[in-house]
């Protein structure tokens, strides 16, 4: 009956692992012929996936949660929500992008399945309750994500940022690992229950030790300030459906990873982590602000505006109550969406050859000449600047309503008075579209997939979604409460 | 009248007309642009003609929970119902002003101007702190957009400045909101208004939110985004934001500040008074010596708006009351010189003051016009301006006489500059041919300038109508402050009642037999 029960709680992971190496033999046997039908039958596994969990979620059943493999996983609502924003978020990266190596004829099967065991890996992370299962899945979509990174293999630049996120990547996992050795030698456990009970009595200056390079090594992989070097690299480098993929799937299962990590293990030591997070907050807010404003590549500008993002959510984690835990993953929730638009709108910048536009010149007054793409971008940075009606605002207000209430206000005027440096940038974005000399390098988008997609987030982010509020904060709550159950 | 949601249709019909007008070509984007402002119009004079006088503080309610964390509420007082008219009113104004200004992109500058008028009847029709932050702030979107895209040659200049300026002070008044909500319990803005924050925090969250009004109001020294903003932006632009957007601020004073903060406003009365007074010499003296029309009559605005937070910050009636009064009139005026100077330079392209003059020998019927507007902005009486500064500074008197004496002066100045401008502009020699050979009003501008000539005057004459709405609200306003009200220097001593009435005749001889 045990065995049965985890094999059903941890049943998104193993039915994504299953058709991963399914679909890999009939790639390997079969050959390239079938990329698109294992593209589709990728993306229908993860829809199978986020409906399964989906039940999880807002099964009554399931609200306590559950242990299974004796305590190395653990199914609760927390894990379940970032879960389905991880699905949801691959699913568009994956559907988006065939289109987008149509030109080079680059893509293969490989890729589908990398993404499909990329989602697997994230979705142990965040659902982790052992040192050793969050570091395999850490691994798991590490792994995935360094080869996603180099996929075009005749072009320099990906081939670049491959490697420099592996190396980066590699030291990053060995500083997270060298702190859950520490953890696990001065605390002699590696279940978060045992690690929390053990530090119940005080914190020795090794387990000390052990949390500050655990926070170094997780700071590195949601590229928060000063571990954030990588990022704008990365994500020019990469195929720009990959840097979709790394901005929006990735970054929400590191972060909940994060949330899950400092709160429950460390969560009785809230006093040792929590400046060390606000640091992390205003810097990456102050850092990913001033950072963008000089940038002409817009791939680099939306890398530094997600450095900016993290640090509003780190916001939230600094507050440490359930209530902030709630309010940071309604904004992650939101962020996907405005991530995932954002960059499916740049796939869409292609001139007449087929080439990827991505600069500053080339979308001049792109409202002329592309008025549907132009207003969807409009919508899109507004919303990540914070501009009410839209619904990047509600994401920042429920994260600063958070920090009020546990009392940082100075923290939270900081915070948003350092996000208007940011609109700054955001809305060059909106200038150059709407203000400038027409350029009229961009041709008109026919996939439909990815006017689906840009629709879909855009329609979220719209003054409609706050029709939605109410529900993403319900869901959230659950979550959030989940993640505090165990104390 | 009951059950039926006239302000939610207020804010639906410009919305779908703005949408609309995304999608229409130029002509009936126009024509569907003018529709939607006059129905709402309309809607607007029902909602005066429907306001119970006397009746509940708070009319027209609507509510619904649609959202986490804040409710979708909706109501009015007699203030707002007084701004929320002069939007309205003003709108249409403005459509016709852009009728033949605007050739470019017509679909998208009406959706931003109709999206601004919701947004604006958004501001003060909302009754939850947080749905008035969101319209608050959402109307930066369409502003940028209109000075960024419609504006004149330095216009990306001013639109980034106008949207950094008045975000960063708004972000400061947002935690100041979730603090309060968080100490009192409630979004609900009528509750929040007899709340009684600890007057040590009282302090800290005025700040913040005088960080936001301040800059919209605009205060000196926080005014200069707005010369830049005027002088880029199309006429129309400018006479929402002179007439409209800035009214905003004033109304935060009078909503949130004064009612929320009492002892924090009496705190810096000085505060608020010495910026007022600065602001008054300093920027009439700088409109004094501008050579840019639209400059000249945005610095003449904020000195205006000075007299405006002296009388809100008077702590007495006459005070509050002629604050609104000039936050009216000077919505009016204003908005009608802008269109003014649109009217000439959409014919001959600049706004330099030296390339005009002599214009009352050609243009005879502008000219007319424009010595009324001249007028009112001086506070000649008869017109609106007269009332408002008449019944402000009445009230200061009675705060500080020193304040009221350097306010007068601005009165002063103001007639200097106002004066100077129209007679290098109206009379004197034509200096130029082309100036010369400029046509007199058409039938679109009639339409424009009529309708707010009589508004002023009306407000001027009879300035009762406009009084009596908010004559209740301010009443309740004043009991509310008045435990807080700074000690006056003017010692106003209430004499003895005469017998009778002041103006009775003596009965004489001579007047007995009158009555024959």
């Amino acid at each position: 009956m045990e065995f049965a029960n985890s094999f059903y709680f941890t049943a998104p992971e193993v039915g994504l692992t299953v058709s991963g190496l399914i679909l890999l033999l009939v790639a390997a046997f079969v050959g390239q012929k079938t990329t698109r039908l294992i593209t589709i039958l990728a993306v229908a596994a993860l829809f199978g996936a986020a409906a399964f969990t989906g039940n999880l979620l807002t099964n009554s059943a399931f609200e306590l949660g559950a242990d299974a493999w004796g305590g190395l996983y653990r199914m609760d609502a927390f894990g379940s929500f970032a879960k389905i924003l991880i699905y949801l978020a691959t699913i568009g990266c994956l559907i988006v992008t065939p289109k987008f190596f149509e030109q080079t004829a680059e893509y293969r099967a490989e890729y589908p399945i990398l993404m499909l065991f990329g989602a697997v890996g994230m979705g142990m992370m965040v659902s982790a309750s052992d040192l050793m299962t969050l570091y395999i899945g850490l691994e798991l979509s590490s792994l995935s994500s360094y080869v996603l990174a180099s996929f075009i293999r005749s072009d320099m630049r990906s081939a670049e940022a491959g490697l420099k996120y592996f190396v980066l990547g590699a030291l990053a996992s060995g500083i997270l690992l060298y702190g859950m050795s520490l953890i696990y030698g001065f605390t002699g456990s590696t279940s978060y229950i045992g690690i929390r009970t053990a530090l119940e009595g005080g914190v020795s200056a090794g387990s000390m030790f052990g949390i500050v390079f655990l926070l170094a090594g997780l700071a590195f992989k949601i590229s928060a300030v000063p571990f954030h070097m990588w990022t704008p690299d990365v994500y020019e480098g990469a195929p720009t459906p990959v840097t979709a993929f790394f901005s929006t799937a990735p970054k929400v299962a590191a972060i909940a990873m994060t949330m899950r990590m400092a709160l429950d293990p460390f969560g009785g030591q809230i006093e040792i982590w929590q400046q060390i997070v606000i640091f992390a907050a205003l810097a990456s807010i102050i850092v990913g602000a001033l950072g963008a404003i000089g940038q002409e590549n817009l791939k680099r500008l939306l890398a530094y505006s997600s450095i900016n993002n993290v640090g509003f959510i780190l916001i939230g984690l600094a507050a440490g109550t359930e209530q902030s835990a709630s309010a940071m993953l309604v904004y992650l929730a939101i962020y996907v969406a405005m991530s995932l638009g954002s960059f499916v709108a740049l796939l869409m910048l292609r001139d007449n050859d087929g080439n990827q536009l991505e600069t500053f010149a080339d979308i001049s007054g792109l409202s002329v000449t592309r008025p549907a793409l132009a207003w969807c971008l409009l919508a899109l940075m507004f919303s990540l600047a914070g501009i009410p009606p839209l619904l990047g605002f509600w994401g920042k207000f429920v994260v600063f309503q958070a920090a009020v209430e546990a009392d940082m206000i100075l923290l939270a005027a900081i915070g948003i008075a350092a996000s208007v440096i940011g609109a700054f940038y955001y809305i060059k974005f909106i200038k150059v579209m709407f203000f400038d000399k027409p350029a009229d390098v961009v041709v008109a988008e026919k996939s439909s997939a990815r006017w689906v997609v840009l629709g879909l987030c855009v329609l979220f982010i719209s003054p409609l979604g706050y029709l939605a509020t109410l529900k993403l904060g319900e869901f959230a709550d659950r979550a959030a409460s989940a993640l505090f159950f165990i104390i | 009248m009951d059950g039926f949601p006239i302000l939610t249709v207020m804010l639906a019909v410009p919305l779908v007309a703005a949408i609309a007008c995304l999608f229409l070509d130029a002509v009936s984007a126009r024509w569907t642009a003018l529709g939607a402002t006059l129905i709402n119009l309309g809607l607007g004079i029902v909602l005066w003609l429907g306001y119970d006088i006397g009746g509940a503080q708070w009319q027209f309610i609507e509510r619904a929970e649609l959202f986490a964390g804040f409710s979708y509420a909706l109501g009015i007082d007699g203030i707002a119902l007084m701004l929320i008219v002069l939007s309205v009113f003003l709108m249409p104004i403005c459509i016709l002003a852009s009728w033949e200004a605007i050739q470019k992109r017509v679909g998208e500058y009406m959706a931003a101007f109709l999206l601004m008028e919701l947004l604006m009847i958004g501001v003060f029709a909302a009754q939850d702190m947080f749905l008035f932050y969101i319209f608050f702030e959402a109307g930066l979107i369409p502003m940028y957009l209109i000075i960024g895209i419609w504006g004149g040659d330095n216009r990306i200049y001013a639109s980034y400045k106008f949207f950094l300026y008045t975000l960063l002070g708004s972000v400061l008044m947002l935690i100041a909101m979730l603090w309060m909500v968080n100490q009192a319990g409630t979004t609900d803005i009528p509750t929040l208004m007899n709340y009684d924050f600890p007057p040590a925090a009282q302090t800290w969250l005025w700040l913040a939110f005088f960080a936001s009004f301040a800059v919209k109001m605009p205060m000196w020294p926080v005014h200069t985004w707005l010369p830049d903003a005027h002088v880029q932006a199309p006429t129309a632009g400018s006479v929402i934001l002179a007439g409209v957007l800035l009214k905003m601020g004033g109304y935060g004073f009078i909503r949130f500040s004064l009612p929320m903060f009492p002892e924090a406003s009496a705190q810096f009365v000085w505060l608020i008074l010495g910026l007022s007074m600065v602001a008054v010499v300093v920027t009439s003296l700088i409109a004094l010596v501008q050579h840019d029309m639209k400059k000249l009559i945005a610095y003449s605005s904020v000195a205006h708006m000075a007299i405006v937070t002296a009388g809100l910050f008077a702590f007495n009636v006459q005070g509050l009351e002629g604050a609104m009064i000039m936050m009216l009139s000077h919505g009016l005026v204003s908005g009608a010189l802008f269109l003014c100077v649109g009217i000439i330079y959409d014919q001959l392209h600049t706004r330099e003051i030296d390339r005009y003059g002599g214009l009352a020998i050609n243009m005879p019927k502008y000219a007319l016009f424009f010595l009324l507007f001249t007028m009112a902005s001086i506070g000649l009486p008869g017109t609106s301006g007269f009332v408002a500064e008449f019944l402000s500074l009445a009230g200061v008197y009675e705060v500080s006489s020193t304040a009221t004496f350097v306010l007068t002066t601005g009165i002063i100045l103001g007639a200097g500059y106002m004066l100077y401008l129209y007679r290098r502009v109206a009379f004197g020699e034509q200096k130029n041919a082309d100036a010369a050979a400029m046509k007199d009003l058409s039938v679109r501008e009639w339409l424009m300038l009529g309708p707010i000539a009589a508004a002023v005057l009306w407000m001027g004459i009879y300035p009762e109508s406009f009084l009596a709405p908010m004559r209740a609200d301010i009443a309740a306003l004043d009991a509310r402050i008045s435990r807080a009200a700074p000690q006056g220097d003017a010692k106003l001593v209430a004499g003895e009642p005469r017998e009778g009435i002041a103006n009775e005749m003596p009965e004489t001889e001579h007047n007995a037999e009158g009555a024959h």
